[in-house]
């Protein structure tokens, strides 16, 4: 054994000494508190703007300072977005909510409170379905997610003693989304973080980057061995700024939390902070200093009462959620789960993607264009689906010229696709016309072109006949070239075996 | 000799061209200079207060002017006045000025009343003697050596000495009724949310509400129907219409009123207030309305009840004065928990740091049951009780305070003793009903006597009419 040689204790051994059969005796447990920072042009309590990267103080107001004898008033805006996440995460939808001031003193916090909800939340329950790497899917359950607004920003600035507090981001809405500690593994983690970033994003309520701090993520980490009856005491991490980080944090922390229970020691119920450098965390406060919140109902505001009508306006206005394209895609057009997974990454390719099906039956062939010519024109000069040059039935006329045979797929990716690119107003068919693009495929007219390419290749044609049946790529080369590419491929083929072969 | 006796009288001059709106302002100006040692005004706005008068005697002569062209108003130091110092006489808010108007007071305003200063309280409307006070204390103008009450102490003492027409008070558990029975005036608690709270400098949210100081009934209707109703601002301000209390004044009916056996047989009451009490019920009896005692066995919990949650209240309304970005920040920190510390302990007065401790003690984790929960559910018992009796009578009589004015410092070493100045009051205020206090005669000492007159929520104009019956009953 490693002795301390000061203090004569063990050694805490590295964590990528665990062995994978101490590991496998464990279970991690992982619960997560998600932030989002609502798409509402003013705060959560003021009318205030929520705009981000101005000058400091710039969007402050009486309010936003907490001076005396100012009152909040909620953001209905707001409000309907926390609704849309709820419906979306099929949650129970509160009707009568009530807010709660959270206490404590920060610099940044104006009131000295946070306006938030404690006991009633807007939305109770639901669940998040994720899809695991290795294509496994399950959901998971959220306990809740409830409305507040957002501190400021304390800075320090090198060499400076003194701390500066920007009050602009005080009060911008918030949604915190509670899950369940129902996560087994970092990668369901991820794998639900993925997911609410999706889901915020097609529900058009946040721009869902973390690096930004529009969605920030605290993980509830906990062990247990397989099979026990009671959680182990958990560990709340923070500052993580990527979804890799949170992953991160919690690989260390499983192993950390393994460290100290086979050693026999204690688990901390503590906050953490995640070093990204480093990929470990550290201790910043422990239970017992933890802050007396002292939650009371919020006297300054009345209750805001979700009505039936305004339930169902929200209801009606939802946008079409992921796993709905998700399973219209597999089950109407019939697509394989990878298409239908990469085309519902994002909702704007998604929509986009429904308004080409609208225009075309050929579904697979409309995913192919999507995920093939389309993806690699976006990421080459990272471009927003929304910038894409091409109508949906413009790029939907191409496949359906390409399935009539009026040009091959190589033409039209190579040779009018560019052109719709370049934004033109004509039809790939009037395109393929003007460029001389449209395909042979009348048996009579490609005839004199397949025999003469057999008239002068006579030898080959000898070749062919005595075995050498590779040679018929050659052929359909040499008729393509002297068709300018024109020539239908099936029919040059049908000619050239019907001539050689008698 | 007093010129004006009420807004009556203003308007009757200003009719007959006796006088205008700046003879008026210069009137009470003269004896604010004179009364300055009550120390009833923290700051006198001389010169706004002359130039709108001048506006309103060119609206005057147009026919333009407002209702209340010609009354002459003071304001508590904890309602907020744009361009103004407010300090709820409160050293933590020394220097701020507020860059905005709280809603009854721009009200009042945009009917062309002229706002003539800000007056003294106890710091953040904690107390009930105006003892309490970073502008020191206030004397009252019946007796030099006794308190006016409190905490709207300085602007029941600018009425009774005739420094301004009325002024408004805030009356969380008896702010305004308690010094209005002190200093021989009428004072209105109105509902809670009757009167929008935008621009009242929190004390307990839940509980605080503007009312007025008058020298009858009609003056205090009238500035009431003004002030009350819907606000944008204020999302717990009630949308209920609100009616012309000053011409509901008429009164004819046989009222079913009620009086609590634990009031009037209390130990604390003083013989001389129980025995005119008794003589209103006794006179109204035989006007043939119909009296009857009621048992209140919930009256010893109410203090406790409302102890408990405005200090919770005011614990967290309490927390945004941290000396971060306005008012107090002590000199003497030198990191950030000590500029908390040093300027909290530094910035506010005793009273006011004993109920933030009581507040922050009370909503702790570990008491929170015990105390917070357990004093809504009584909270909740004694507003249904209370409801429920307003629903079987039309009004609940009693004493407004247990005692007339004290000498000053006589409670100032036992907090229970001035907490127990509330008694009665706060009964509407954990309730939130409307409550209107009356002079009701002096004792031997010649100090005034107020009897205090419930109602049900948002029956301010049955509140007024019976109050200016009684008034009339009591003069005849």
């Amino acid at each position: 054994m490693n002795l301390d040689p000061i203090l004569g204790t063990s050694i805490i051994v590295l964590p990528d000494m665990i062995s994978a059969e101490i590991k496998n005796k464990y279970e991690l447990v992982i619960g997560l508190e998600v932030h989002a920072q609502l798409l509402t042009k003013s705060k959560m309590y003021t009318s205030d703007s929520t705009e981000y990267g101005n000058l400091p103080n710039t969007h402050i107001s009486v309010l936003t300072l907490g001076h005396p004898g100012t009152l909040p008033k909620v953001n209905m805006k707001a409000v309907e977005f926390a609704i849309k996440m709820g419906l979306a995460c099929e949650s129970d939808i509160t009707r009568n909510n009530i807010f709660a001031r959270k206490n404590y003193f920060y610099p940044d916090l104006p009131k000295g409170y946070q306006i938030t909800q404690d006991k009633n939340p807007i939305c109770v329950g639901g669940h998040v379905p994720i899809t695991l790497p290795n294509g496994t899917k399950r959901s998971v359950a959220l306990t809740r997610i409830h409305m507040e607004e957002d501190a400021g920003k304390s800075m320090h600035l090198a060499g400076e003693v003194d701390t500066l507090v920007d009050f602009n981001r005080a009060g911008v809405p918030l949604i915190e989304i509670v899950s369940e500690p129902d996560m087994r593994s970092s990668d369901e983690a991820y794998a639900y973080l993925v997911e609410i970033k999706k889901l915020v994003r097609y529900l058009d309520i946040c721009d869902g980057n973390m690096e930004e701090g529009s969605l920030r993520c605290d993980a509830n980490i906990s062990v247990m061995l397989k099979g026990a009856a009671e959680y182990g005491k958990k560990v709340e991490v923070k500052n993580m700024n990527s979804f890799r980080n949170v992953s991160r944090a919690i690989e260390h922390e499983f192993e950390r939390q393994i460290e100290l229970a086979e050693q026999g020691k204690e688990i901390i119920s503590e906050t953490r902070t995640f070093d990204a450098t480093t990929g470990t965390t550290a201790s910043m406060r422990t239970k017992e200093d933890l802050n007396d919140y002292r939650y009371f109902p919020e006297p300054d505001l009345s209750p805001v009462i979700v009505s039936e009508e305004w339930l169902e306006s929200v209801r009606a206005a939802m946008p079409p959620l992921p796993r709905e394209l998700f399973h219209k895609f597999v089950h109407e057009y019939g697509l394989p789960e990878y298409d239908a997974g990469v085309l519902t990454d994002s909702k704007e390719i998604a929509l986009y993607f429904e308004d080409l099906c609208a225009h075309t039956q050929n579904f697979k062939a409309a995913s192919n264009w999507m995920m093939g010519p389309v993806k690699s024109y976006l990421n080459e000069l990272t471009l927003h689906i929304s910038d894409f040059p091409v109508k949906a039935n413009s790029l939907a006329e191409l496949i359906s010229i390409i399935d009539e045979g009026k040009v091959s797929f190589s033409v039209a990716s190579q040779n009018i696709y560019p052109e719709l690119l370049k934004g033109t107003d004509k039809s790939p068919l009037e395109i393929a016309q003007e460029l001389n693009l449209i395909q042979e495929s009348d048996e009579s007219s490609l005839k004199p072109i397949v025999e003469t390419v057999l008239a002068e290749n006579v030898g080959k044609v000898e070749e062919y006949r005595s075995g050498k049946k590779g040679l018929m790529g050659m052929f359909m080369g040499q008729v393509m070239k002297k068709s300018q590419g024109k020539a239908d491929p099936k029919v040059a083929t049908k000619l050239l075996t019907e001539l050689l072969e008698n | 000799m007093e010129k004006f006796h009420s807004f009556d009288d203003i308007q009757k001059s200003l009719e007959n061209r006796e006088t205008d709106c700046k003879a008026i302002v210069d009137y009470y100006l003269q004896n604010i200079q004179t009364k300055a040692h009550l120390n009833a005004f923290v700051e006198v706005y001389r010169d706004s207060a002359l130039e709108q008068a001048a506006k309103v005697d060119e609206k005057l002569i147009s026919g333009k002017a407002g209702k209340l062209a010609g009354l002459v108003i003071g304001i508590k130091d904890v309602l907020v006045y744009k361009d103004h110092e407010a300090n709820a006489s409160s050293k933590i808010l020394k220097g701020f000025r507020s860059q905005f108007t709280a809603t009854a007071i721009q009200r009042l305003i945009d009917e062309d009343a002229i706002i003539i200063g800000r007056l003294n309280c106890d710091e953040f409307g904690m107390g009930s003697s105006n003892e309490n006070s970073a502008h020191g204390k206030v004397l009252n103008a019946a007796d030099e050596s006794r308190v006016p009450g409190g905490s709207s102490g300085g602007s029941a003492v600018a009425v009774q000495a005739n420094l301004c027409t009325v002024s408004l008070g805030t009356d969380t558990g008896g702010s305004v009724r308690q010094p209005a029975a002190f200093t021989g005036l009428v004072g209105i608690k109105p509902t809670y949310s009757r009167v929008s709270r935008w621009g009242l400098i929190a004390y307990a949210s839940s509980f605080d509400t503007i009312g007025v100081f008058s020298r009858n009934v009609r003056d205090n209707a009238l500035v009431m129907e003004i002030m009350a109703g819907a606000d944008n601002f204020d999302s717990t301000a009630s949308k209920k219409p609100v009616p012309n209390y000053s011409e509901l004044l008429h009164f004819d009916k046989r009222a079913k009123i009620a009086f609590f056996t634990e009031t009037i047989e209390s130990e604390a009451l003083q013989p001389e207030i129980k025995a005119n009490t008794l003589a209103v019920l006794e006179k109204l009896k035989q006007e043939g309305h119909q009296i009857e005692e009621v048992h209140f066995p919930l009256l010893k919990y109410t203090l406790p009840t409302y102890y408990i949650l405005t200090t919770a209240e005011a614990s967290s309304n309490l927390s945004r004065f941290d000396g971060v970005k306005y008012g107090y920040r002590s000199p003497n920190a030198h990191n950030l928990e000590s500029m908390y510390k040093l300027t909290r302990t530094e910035g506010f007065g005793e009273e006011v740091k004993r109920r933030i401790m009581l507040g922050t003690f009370v909503l702790s984790a570990s008491y929170y049951d015990a105390y917070f929960t357990k004093a809504q559910k009584v909270r909740r018992l004694i507003k249904d009780f209370t409801e429920e009796l307003l629903n079987k009578f039309d009004y609940i009589i009693m004493p407004t305070t247990p005692s007339t004015a004290f000498k000053f410092g006589e409670h100032s070493n036992d907090p229970v003793a001035m907490y127990l100045e509330d008694l009665f009051t706060v009964q509407a205020s954990v309730s939130g009903v409307p409550a209107l206090s009356l002079p009701n005669g002096t004792d031997k000492n010649g100090l005034p006597i107020g009897i205090q007159i419930m109602a049900n929520s948002f029956k301010e104009a049955e509140l007024y009419a019976f109050g200016n019956y009684l008034m009339e009953l009591h003069n005849n």
